[in-house]
């Protein structure tokens, strides 16, 4: 079957495997910043954001992205600038090995676009599905406040 | 204590050199590269733990369309060797093959299948047909050392075991004073018994490898490895082939913690592209990962303190059985580092004994990980200090106080217990324990909590601590080299074989380039790691990159700096002695100066022409131990077990922090996974020898609503042997959690755990059976 989605901003009309996963789909067509530590949905490295809202994409059906957008991390810079996220997590040091930085900067974005002055237990509890083995998630959580402020300020709201 | 010189680049929190590739998802990682023409390769694991293969059969799978090539026992190189990916020799057995007509655990390599897709390949291994006979397994310690156990490795042709017909990998045996006499001598003798469980890594980027050859068909393994040039030395030695042949590729790796140390897949798409011709790629799922990939390993750890009235210990005695599994990888050295790395601690103990063994079992593969032994031993040692603490009647940070060791002081263990083998002699040149145990104390409040029980309904709260070292590196065996050239714009290539695996080891060894060299640190282009272009360096592990490789770099940047000076000496005309560096210049003594690039333009183009380039190496002679001190206020729910870590406080003693938020990073994560592995993490394994919970849904590693607030304090010294200062700090939090965490346990209901991890089921069981020690 094909289907039409637009991602990162590019409209494309993709033909699609019965049961594909949009993980497979968006590997195969490139986006390289999508990635996989479980594919059972349990860790969050393959979150993307389907029409806005984080998805683990390895459980979501490439089907369902018909008609929709989608947002890999490539995605958010603006114009060349980084999103405030991922500045903050350049800043703050919540980036160690990276290989569950863009699941979880997408986990974030999707949060503060839905919660712009999150608490520390709100972050926490946003991003409870993104696992990290490196970092320990102290400057994770820091490097989403961070973010927050620095959005609230007025900086690029993605 | 040597004084800490003023830094202009070091100390910084500086960004991560490859930071913005990163958090742009940026195509860094082994699997994100696309080559035509890729095979998939995937690997059939035993169904049995332990079986001899009487036939296999692949007619079927081969006659399948899409299947390129099919390895089985039959086919491939029998030579016998280690998959740690160690020194050479190795310290471990040559005991495993590619493959072999006998299998040792649930898991273990049956065949390899090269197919155009995934799906393919999968089919093809579902229809192999393998006849086993099955032989009795061997699921446990006890069953190992049994008289009339199975012989587990009773094959004629491996080298390196200690005693294969009674499945002993390694034996150790040393001996300080006589603790006997120690212990007679003793008002107060604690003995204590812990286990640890079986508990995996799980990086979340699993094992993957891409080969492929180049235009001359030589070997290219692009590999998530933490080491690159055991990988091109090994993976040489099990294909037959000549070291020169292969070329290993190192890209952004996605975390390793010990699992990577370990030539686990290379060898297999390493023979799948020469036989083929073809690019081949494998990437474990999470379940191949978690039966198939390595682990911690499991130990029964006794520990034996005697300590006269006064507080200061007589005699140590420490007991380790370790279970090494199917194979001996990293067995005899993570055995001799649970001593190792723990006695030296408690010098003022005159009279100590450390002793055990490495015993083969027909289940999952241990091998190296963060801690390396150093966890498993610090568990029963802590828990023992604790109770002695109570016993004679201190408080427990003063029992340690009385006997940690201190500035200028050794330990007989340093020179008699090393990696696997006899160690080397050393004084303590910086500690700063003392300081981290005050500010820890503090930091958690514990004049005030410790002992006081205040009940919240089933909850109670209670405080406890725990004091370790580990080593930086192992000395008179590690190498690192590093190599930098200049370029006509004042940069710099620093191009190093250290193994920067999401630590942090690229930013901070530009970081000390760049300071000696006087530049800011975008100057530093890092290259890591390429067997082809840089240096040799073993790897990352045993908490060497920031000493060993941090010194390889020192001195590359320090001869860099001679070079320049020459140049800039001729074309300033005065003498080499009266320049120094600063700001992207060359100055002289008169205010004259002369830009990096203006240098380098001269020593490449204008007059006595060279490149101004140096390689520089370090071998250390030492291995100076951070020091860490940690504090937990925990509560404990007596009507379920259950136990929260509301506040952990890590007080770590790191020499100079090279980058403190890098250094920091460290500790967090350590820490977070050492709490996991106490209170969560254990693959389950069913009386047939398989894991039982392999996903990241069964096996549960912390997430973000599992952290107690977490407090890092760097407690900096000055190490004079170390690179500006510095210690490594990779493995030392790991070990933390566990007896912190038990020892507040204790504190709040009384109990005593002995084994990991702290389920509610077991603090349940033991605040019922009331085990009070
Ligand atoms: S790979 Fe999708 S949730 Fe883990
Ligand atoms: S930074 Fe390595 S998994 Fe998060």
């Amino acid at each position: 079957m094909t289907i039409t989605v637009t991602i990162n901003g590019t409209s494309k009309r993709l033909a699609i495997e019965p049961g594909e996963r949009l993980f497979e789909l968006l590997r195969r067509e490139g986006y390289m910043g999508v990635k996989t530590g479980c594919g059972t949905g349990d860790c969050g490295a393959c979150a993307v954001l389907l029409n806005g809202r984080a998805v683990n994409s390895c459980i979501v059906f490439a089907a369902k992205a018909d008609g929709g957008e989608v947002t890999t991390v490539e995605g958010l810079e603006r114009d060349g600038r980084l999103h405030p996220v991922q500045e903050a997590f350049l800043d703050e040091g919540g980036i160690q090995c990276g290989y569950c930085t863009p699941g979880m900067v997408i986990g974030a974005v999707d949060l503060l676009s839905r919660n712009p002055e999150p608490t520390e237990d709100e972050i926490r509890q946003g991003l409870s599905g993104n696992l990290c083995r490196c970092t320990g998630y102290v400057k994770q959580v820091r490097a989403v406040q961070q973010a927050a402020a620095a959005m609230k300020g007025g900086g690029n709201d993605g | 204590m040597a004084e800490r010189p003023e830094f202009a680049i070091v100390g910084k929190g500086e960004r991560k050199v490859d930071g913005r590739a990163l958090v742009t998802g940026k195509p860094v990682f082994v699997a994100d590269l696309r080559l035509p023409e890729t095979l998939h390769v995937k690997i059939l694991g035993s169904p049995k733990a332990h079986a001899r293969i009487r036939s296999i059969d692949v007619s079927a799978a081969e006659a399948m369309d899409g299947v390129a090539c099919i390895l089985t026992h039959e086919n491939t190189p029998p030579t016998r060797h280690t998959t740690a990916g160690q020194g050479f020799p190795e310290p471990s057995p040559y005991d495993a093959r590619m493959f072999e007509d006998k299998v040792r655990f649930v898991g273990d390599r049956v065949a390899a299948v090269a197919a155009e897709t995934e799906a393919i390949a999968e089919a093809a291994l579902a229809a192999i047909r393998v006849d086993y006979e099955e032989l009795e397994p061997v699921l446990s310690i006890d069953d190992a050392l049994r008289e009339g156990a199975p012989v587990i490795h009773d094959e004629p042709d491996s080298t390196g075991i200690y005693d294969a017909s009674r499945n002993i990998v390694a034996d150790v045996d040393i001996d300080v004073g006589d603790v006997e006499a120690g212990f007679d001598g003793s008002d107060a003798v604690v003995e204590v018994v812990c286990e640890t469980q079986y508990a995996q890594h799980t990086p979340i980027e699993t094992h993957v490898v891409l080969s492929y050859l180049d235009s001359e068909d030589r070997l290219i393994l692009r590999t998530s490895t933490q080491v690159p040039f055991h990988v091109r030395r090994i993976v040489a030695q099990t294909l037959g082939i000549p070291i020169r042949d292969i070329r290993v590729i190192k890209p952004r790796v996605g975390g390793g913690f010990g699992t990577k140390q370990e030539v686990l897949l290379e060898d297999i798409v390493g023979l799948v592209t020469l036989r083929t011709g073809r690019p081949a790629l494998i990437s474990l799922t999470r379940k191949e990962e978690f039966t198939s990939a390595r682990t911690r390993h499991p130990m029964r750890v006794r520990v034996k303190l005697g300590a006269g009235e006064d507080g200061v210990l007589r005699a140590i005695e420490m007991e380790a059985i370790s279970n090494t599994g199917a194979y001996g990888a990293h067995g005899l050295t993570v055995l001799a580092n649970t001593g190792s790395k723990t006695l030296p601690l408690y010098n003022k103990a005159p009279n100590a004994h450390f002793f055990g063994q490495a015993v083969y079992t027909t289940l999952p593969v241990p091998g190296a990980y963060r801690g390396y032994g150093a966890t498993q031993g610090y568990f029963p040692l802590e828990t023992a200090m604790d109770e002695l603490a109570e016993r004679l009647g201190i408080d427990p940070i003063e029992l340690r106080r009385l006997n940690h060791i201190r500035l200028d002081e050794t330990s007989p263990i340093f020179e008699k217990l090393g990696e696997g083998r006899e160690g080397v002699e050393q004084t303590v040149k910086s500690c700063e324990l003392e300081r981290c145990l005050q500010v820890g104390a503090e930091r958690i409040g514990w004049a005030e909590k410790r002992g006081k029980k205040h009940r919240d309904g089933s909850w109670v709260p209670g405080v406890g601590m725990s004091i370790m070292m580990q080593g930086s590196g192992i000395p008179l065996i590690d190498m690192a080299a590093a190599t930098l050239k200049m370029n006509e714009d004042g940069s710099f290539n620093l191009l190093i074989g250290a193994t920067d695996i999401g630590t942090g080891s690229d930013t901070i060894l530009a970081q000390i380039a760049a300071e000696v060299l006087a530049v800011p640190l975008d100057k530093m282009l890092v290259t890591s790691s390429d067997t082809d272009f840089t240096p040799f360096d073993v790897g990352a592990y045993a908490s060497s990159t920031t000493y060993v490789s941090g010194m390889a770099v020192q001195r590359a940047a320090e001869k860099i700096r001679d070079q320049i000076f020459e140049v800039a000496a001729s074309a300033l005309g005065v003498a080499s002695s009266e320049l120094s560096l600063a700001n992207e210049s060359v100055v002289g003594p008169d205010g004259k100066s002369l830009s990096l690039a203006d240098v380098c333009q001269r020593a490449m183009y204008e007059s006595d022409q060279f490149q101004i380039a140096a390689t520089a190496s370090c071998v250390p002679t030492e291995s100076p131990p951070p020091f860490l001190a940690n504090f937990a206020e925990v509560a404990v729910d007596t009507e379920t077990g259950r136990i929260k870590v509301l506040h952990y406080v890590a007080a770590v003693d790191c020499g100079v922090a090279i980058n403190p938020v890098l250094a920091e990073g460290q500790m967090e994560g350590a820490i977070v996974n050492g709490i996991g592995y106490a209170l969560t993490e254990e693959m389950l394994i069913s009386s047939r020898g398989r894991v039982r919970n392999p996903s990241l849904f069964d096996y549960k590693i912390p997430g973000m609503l599992d952290i107690p607030k977490l407090e890092v304090i760097l407690v900096e010294s000055y190490e004079p042997t170390g690179p500006m200062g510095a210690k490594s700090v990779g493995e030392i939090g790991i070990n933390g959690p566990i007896p912190t965490i038990a020892n507040a346990v204790y504190d709040a209901v009384g109990v005593r755990l002995r084994e990991t991890p702290f389920t509610p089921e077991r603090v349940l069981r033991a605040i019922r059976d009331g085990s009070t020690a």
